[in-house]
This record gives C-alpha cells, sequence and structure tokens, in this order.
C-alpha cells in the first residue's frame, strides 16, 4: 500500500534508472550477457507480433491506421451526456464513451466516499448496534463479486413496472422498468456544465488555499449551491417553471430527468461495493490515531462529534487517503463492468466498434490509452491531496 | 496509559456499549428494530413462505408466495456445472473438490513449506484437470469449452493462483535486481498491467493476441484467459512481495554472507521464508480478490457461474425466478469469499499477537 501513482512513479523509475547505468562497469560479463540477452528476446517477440500482426491482418483484408476514426459508425447504444446520433464519427462515439467512463467513475467515488466515511466512523463508533449493523453491511456486500451485485440490482430495475404502473415517490419520483425520473432544474444543458467546471474550480481553489478539511469541504459546498442558486436565477428559460416535474403523458414521461436504468444499476452498485471497502479503510485510519488525543480532546470537554470531526479526521486522513486513492482507481476501472448490462462506458464503446469495425489493435490501444490517462489524472490528484494532508512534525 | 476498569459482567457490558446515554439508546434500539425487520422480511421471504420443489411451481405464482426454490431445485445442475454432460456431473463435482480441499489444506500451517505447499497444489490441479478432462485417465474427453458453472469458476482461480505466483515472485525479484534492463523491464510490466482494468488485460488476451501471434502458438482461448488474469494477478502479487522484502533488515542479508553463503542460498534459505511470512496477510488478500474477479470472465464468451445462472432462469417457466437464482449464486460467492477472508483476519490477529 501507499503507493498509489502509477503515473507518476515511472518517471521516477526511470531516474533511477539512468543512474543505475553508472554501476555497469561493476557488473560481470554474465550479468552483461544475461540483460543483452533479455534486450534481444524483447526485441524479438516485438518484431515477431509486428509481422505476424501484418500477415494476419492482410489475410483478414484490413487495412491499419486510425482513418476509420473519421467513418460514422451507424450504430446506437444507451446512454450518453451530450447530443449524439448514430452517424457520429468513431471519434465522437469513443469521445462519448470516455465521458461516460469519467462521469459514472467520479460520482461513484464522490458517494462511495461519503457512504464510506459513514460506514467507517460506524466501524468505529463505541455503539454496539452501530457496529453490528455497518459491519453487516461490509460483509455482505464486500464479500459478492461487483459484477454481480449489478447485474442483480439491473435485474430488479428492468422487472419495475412499466411507465403506467410506475412506482411513485410523493408524485415527483418515479420507479419504472424505462428508469428513475426525477425533478430537475430546468437549465440548459451548457450552463449546467459551466456550474460543475465551477464546482470543480471551487473544489480546487479550497484544495490549494484553503487550511482544515471541514473548512475546505463547506466552502466548496456553499459554493456550488450558491453557484447553482445563481445560475438558476439567471438561466431558467422564459415560461418554465424553475423546476421540471416528470409526468406521465400517454405512454411515457414528460419533463423531470430520466435516469436509465443502467445509469442507475451502475451508480448504485458501485457506490455500494465501493463503500464497504471504504468504510474499511476509514475505519483502520480512525483506529489509529492515539488514544491519547482522543483523551485530550474529551479533557477539553469536546463533544463526540467535535472530536471526531476536529480531532480523529483530519488526523486519520493521512493514514486514509493512500490507500483511499488506490480505491478510487478501482472505482474507475471498474466502470468496465457496464458492459455486462449494456451501459455504454468506454470499454462496451470500444468493444463494440472492434466487432462493427475491425480496427482490433488500434482500439485497443486507445482503450488502454484512455485508462492510462486516467490513472495518471487520478494520481495527480492523490499526490495533491497528500500533500495538503501532511501534517508538521509527523514526518510523511 | 491507565486502563478503564473492565465491565463486571456481560449484561454491565452490554449496557456500556449500547445503552451509555439516552442517545445512545435511542439509536440502539431503532437499529435494532431496522435489523429485526430486515431478517424477519428475508426469514419470511425465503423460509417460511417459500416453495422448495420443482413440482410445485405452480404454487410460486399464488398470492403470498415467497421464495420460489423450485427453480434452483430444478436448475441446479446447470447452475453448478454448465454445459458439462450431464451424466459426467460425478467428475466435475470431485474436481472441484479437489481444489477446495487443496485451498484447505494450504490453510494449515503445517503446509506453509515450499517442499509440501508446491507439490500440495500441483497435485490438487493436476486431479482436477485429469478428472475434467478425462481422456488421460480413460474417461470420455470433456473439452475445455464444456466446462462451466462452479468448477469453472475454481479451475480459473486455481490455475491463476498457480500460475501468477511464481510469476509474481519472479517480478518482484527482477524489480530490486541489481540489473538495470530487468529493473525496467518489470518496472514497466507492472505499472503497466496495475494501471488497465483487468477486462481490458482479459479482453486483449482473449481478442488481440490472436492477431500478434502466429497460429501455431496461439493456443485455446481459455489458456491465453489465463495467462493473461495470472500476469494481472502477477504484477500486483509482485508488489505485495516488494512490500515483504522492504520489512527485510539489511542485517539478514549481511549475516549471510558472512557465513559465506552464495546469492541464491541467501534468497532461498534466509531472506524469501521471512518475505512469505512478511506478504501473508496481503496475500491472502489478493485471493480473496482474485477469487472475485473470476466472475468477470462472463464478459469474455465463458459459462461461469454468473453465466449459468442467467441461463437457468432463461427459459420459459423459469422466466421470474431471477431474484432466487442470484441469491442464490451469490451466497455460493458470498461463502467461499467470506469464509477465505475470515482466515485472513484471524491470521493477521496471530501475527499481531506473535509479534508482542
Amino acid at each position: 500500500m501507499g503507493r498509489p501513482d502509477c503515473g507518476a512513479a515511472f518517471f521516477i523509475e526511470m531516474g533511477e534508472l539512468m543512474l543505475g547505468w553508472r554501476d555497469f562497469r561493476q557488473m560481470t560479463r554474465r550479468e552483461i550477457a544475461l540483460q543483452l540477452g533479455v534486450v534481444i528476446l524483447l526485441v524479438l517477440v516485438i518484431w515477431g507480433a509486428f509481422t505476424s500482426a501484418r500477415t494476419n491482418l492482410n489475410t483478414m483484408g484490413l487495412t491499419s491506421g486510425f482513418a476509420f476514426l473519421e467513418r460514422s459508425t451507424g450504430w446506437s447504444y444507451s446512454f450518453s451526456l451530450i447530443e449524439r446520433s448514430i452517424d457520429d464519427p468513431y471519434k465522437k462515439t469513443l469521445l462519448i464513451g470516455f465521458l461516460n467512463t469519467l462521469f459514472v467513475g467520479f460520482i461513484s467515488m464522490f458517494f462511495a466516499t461519503i457512504l464510506g466515511f459513514i460506514i467507517g466512523t460506524m466501524r468505529d463508533s463505541r455503539n454496539l448496534a452501530l457496529q453490528v449493523i455497518s459491519s453487516v453491511y461490509v460483509q455482505i456486500f464486500r464479500n459478492i463479486p461487483l459484477i454481480l451485485q449489478i447485474v442483480f440490482l439491473y435485474a430488479i430495475l428492468i422487472h419495475l413496472p412499466s411507465p403506467k404502473q410506475a412506482h411513485t415517490i410523493a408524485d415527483v419520483m418515479y420507479l419504472s422498468n424505462r428508469g428513475i425520473m426525477v425533478p430537475v432544474l430546468t437549465l440548459p444543458l451548457a450552463v449546467v456544465a459551466g456550474v460543475a467546471v465551477g464546482s470543480v474550480l471551487i473544489g480546487a481553489v479550497c484544495l490549494k488555499w484553503v487550511s482544515g478539511a471541514l473548512k475546505g469541504i463547506g466552502i466548496w459546498l456553499g459554493g456550488t449551491l450558491a453557484l447553482t442558486a445563481l445560475a438558476a436565477a439567471l438561466f431558467t428559460p422564459e415560461g418554465a417553471g424553475l423546476v421540471s416535474i416528470p409526468e406521465l403523458k400517454g405512454l411515457r414521461f414528460r419533463g423531470g430527468l430520466t435516469l436509465s436504468v443502467e445509469l442507475v444499476a451502475m451508480l448504485i452498485g458501485i457506490v455500494l461495493y465501493g463503500a464497504a471497502y471504504v468504510g474499511e479503510i476509514v475505519r483502520g485510519g480512525l483506529a489509529e490515531v492515539s488514544k491519547g488525543l482522543v483523551e485530550a480532546g474529551e479533557s477539553l470537554g469536546l463533544g463526540h462529534l467535535a472530536i471526531w470531526w476536529t480531532i480523529k479526521v483530519p488526523m486519520a486522513l493521512r493514514s486514509i487517503i493512500p490507500p483511499l486513492g488506490n480505491q478510487w482507481i478501482f472505482i474507475m476501472k471498474a466502470t468496465t463492468i457496464g458492459v455486462a448490462i449494456g451501459f455504454s462506458d468506454l470499454f462496451y464503446i470500444v468493444s463494440t466498434s472492434i466487432t462493427q469495425s475491425g480496427q482490433t489493435l488500434e482500439l485497443i490501444a486507445i482503450l488502454m490509452g484512455g485508462f492510462l490517462l486516467v490513472n495518471f489524472i487520478l494520481a495527480q490528484l492523490v499526490n495533491l491531496l497528500n500533500a495538503r494532508m501532511a501534517l508538521k512534525g509527523y514526518g510523511s | 496509559m491507565i486502563a478503564a476498569p473492565a465491565p463486571v459482567n456481560r449484561l454491565e457490558k452490554l449496557k456500556k456499549r449500547a445503552f451509555a446515554t439516552p442517545f445512545d439508546t435511542v439509536i440502539s434500539i431503532l437499529v435494532l428494530l431496522f435489523l429485526a425487520w430486515l431478517i424477519w422480511t428475508a426469514f419470511d421471504w425465503g423460509v417460511l413462505q417459500a416453495i422448495w420443489r420443482a413440482e410445485d411451481v405452480a404454487l410460486c405464482q399464488e398470492a403470498g408466495a415467497g421464495a420460489c426454490w423450485s427453480v434452483i431445485d430444478a436448475r441446479h445442475r446447470l447452475i453448478l456445472f454448465g454445459l458439462y454432460p450431464y451424466d459426467e456431473h460425478w467428475r466435475s463435482t470431485l474436481a472441484a473438490l479437489a481444489i477446495i480441499g487443496t485451498v484447505v489444506l494450504s490453510c494449515i500451517p503445517w503446509f506453509w513449506a515450499a517442499k509440501r505447499l508446491i507439490p500440495l497444489w500441483i497435485i490438487g490441479f493436476a486431479t482436477y484437470y485429469l478428472l475434467m478432462e478425462g481422456s488421460l485417465i480413460g474417461l470420455n474427453q470433456v473439452t475445455t469449452d464444456k466446462w462451466g458453472g462452479l468448477s469453472l469458476v475454481l479451475f480459473l482461480f486455481s490455475s491463476v493462483i498457480l500460475l501468477g505466483m511464481p510469476m509474481g515472485l519472479g517480478l518482484a525479484l527482477m524489480r530490486r535486481s541489481r540489473l538495470p534492463v530487468l529493473r525496467l523491464v518489470a518496472s514497466l510490466l507492472i505499472d503497466f498491467v496495475r494501471s488497465l482494468p483487468l477486462l481490458t488485460t482479459l479482453f486483449t488476451a482473449a481478442v488481440v493476441v490472436p492477431i500478434l501471434l502466429p497460429d501455431w502458438l496461439q493456443g485455446d482461448k481459455i489458456w491465453r484467459v489465463i495467462v493473461a488474469f495470472a500476469l494481472f494477478f502477477a504484477c500486483y502479487q509482485a508488489e505485495v512481495f516488494r512490500g515483504g522484502f522492504q520489512a527485510i533488515p539489511a542485517g539478514q542479508f549481511e549475516s549471510g554472507k558472512a557465513l559465506g553463503m552464495g546469492k541464491w542460498q541467501i534468497l532461498w534459505l534466509i531472506v524469501l521464508p521471512q518475505v512469505f511470512r512478511h506478504a501473508l496477510p496481503a496475500t491472502i488478500n489478493m485471493v480473496v480478490v482474485t477469487f472475485k474477479e473470476t466472475a468477470v470472465v462472463i464478459i469474455i464468451g465463458f459459462f461461469d457461474l454468473l453465466a449459468s445462472a442467467s441461463a437457468a432462469f432463461g427459459t420459459g417457466e423459469w422466466v421470474s425466478y431471477y431474484m432466487e437464482t442470484y441469491v442464490f449464486i451469490a451466497f455460493i460467492y458470498w461463502a467461499f469469499i467470506s469464509s477465505l477472508g475470515r482466515y485472513g483476519e484471524y491470521l493477521k490477529d496471530r501475527m499481531r499477537q506473535e509479534e508482542h
């Protein structure tokens, strides 16, 4: 543990390697021969793969290269954040898949972290009932494969009643086999995107300049809410209400926001599973906080909540963040399971593109490149968090 | 630090832990009520109102009927054995038991030595393979594309561990080697594979490798996928071993040298036994994760437990009993994974006590 960054470590290793060459003169002949052998073997393997790929592609009558990215796909898929049609070129479809992966990944990361903190705190509490229920939760959700949980959830959701007989919650939310319909602010998509970007910027500013986790989170949430309110006040379209509520018109719903069955199954599945892991990480971190600090807080007359927020969590975060970063990366990778229920994440789009276009090597390279990029971004984020959380006088 | 006086009896202890303050009492009661409701609902659905036998399936449609376990009664052979020929199911059962036996025996400390553990796994795996494949010991041949259900899950699991463990050790040794080329190759491979989702690695093995390899080298799809899965396991396990290596003080190497031992002797006789010991909890964790992750092979077209379960309720009269089928296989997975996980926790506690 404690090595969340796969991307940055790469460069460090390259540097170490350069230094390693200094020992070259101290190596025995056998050691040099061994290394030379490995290099030759690698070259041979790569050359062999290259030539056999060429012959195999020739016999299949395929041309390699990225020209196919401009061709239109001609097939449809379940989910997209932006406008799409079946005439879109491959490059746009792949981009949509990538966005979907990021979308599900980041939302799941966010909620899994919050739920995980709640579960972990319950596991750490002195109340027996809370301990029991949270450990039952962890025991169930951590010990069943994620893909099974998602497929199971999906099966339950598609067996909900049709829109006409949809279950409703207070007549504003509806659950049906076509998805979950929720009320939504009537803002144009561009404004929503603007608010999202603004929220990320506020978060970045808090991370960089605001000290104290509690204050930072508070400013970030408050700023995001204020920004949303401002946008709602300025950009709500003429003649429309502030909030659009879903309504049954004929056989389907109008208004509101429809969250597709695939999306809901993915989000709930990954969040519940991820939270069980985050819960264990948080519990471990909280348990490591020295008893003396807690007693010091008690002797100052602080309540449980204040001790938790101002002493335990800030101290625990140092040991929580590295494994939490690993868990975030895991969650991002777990979005690939979407293909099992037809959610159009990057993996789904790439595998469909491969069957449709036959450009296997290029598409796999794009898939791998996408995940390397995501990993790199997350590793940077975790490093930034780590640097922020380091406490003075506590080593690293 | 002065310890609080130990509570005198259980009742007092319970009072302290659940009903210390009015607030605690309210929370405890609410949570207990919720748990009681949850357990009662599950018990009522799964046991009291449940229909058990295949021939009673008509009763499942009646109002107030609980779980329809008839689907399991009727289709459990399909769920557990997949497409394996019906008359040969006993072989699949014995083979699965061989793997389960191997795993259980590996948990006994007496087996924790290379000279016992390696033969144990090879014998367990060979027993499995000979029984399942059949032709080598004079039974009817059953090709790997007919393997399925729980036996396939156990097969993937055991072959990944068996192949991946030495690969992981090899990668870990390469990564800490003095020779820069070995170190670079291992580092690049480990970081690359660890950056990618398992599914991408397996998919590459299933779909891309046939393009990169000449025909005579390709082998069965299942073996390609197992090798790729083992590589994935090995890259994570190499990092686990690396952690184990870091826990060994330099003095251990030096004292070996002082005794006039060679490099490999020091490694094999002094260092590795301690590395394995330090890495044990994390290794068991990896084994548990691997068991869970085998479930994704359904996506690249294998007939594993999840696929056979979907097939079990996929036809005719059983279509509406998806819930019962999924609960059944979820329970199977849960039983395997949580007992392995429990064992890991137990070991961790034991090792912590030994340290003190």
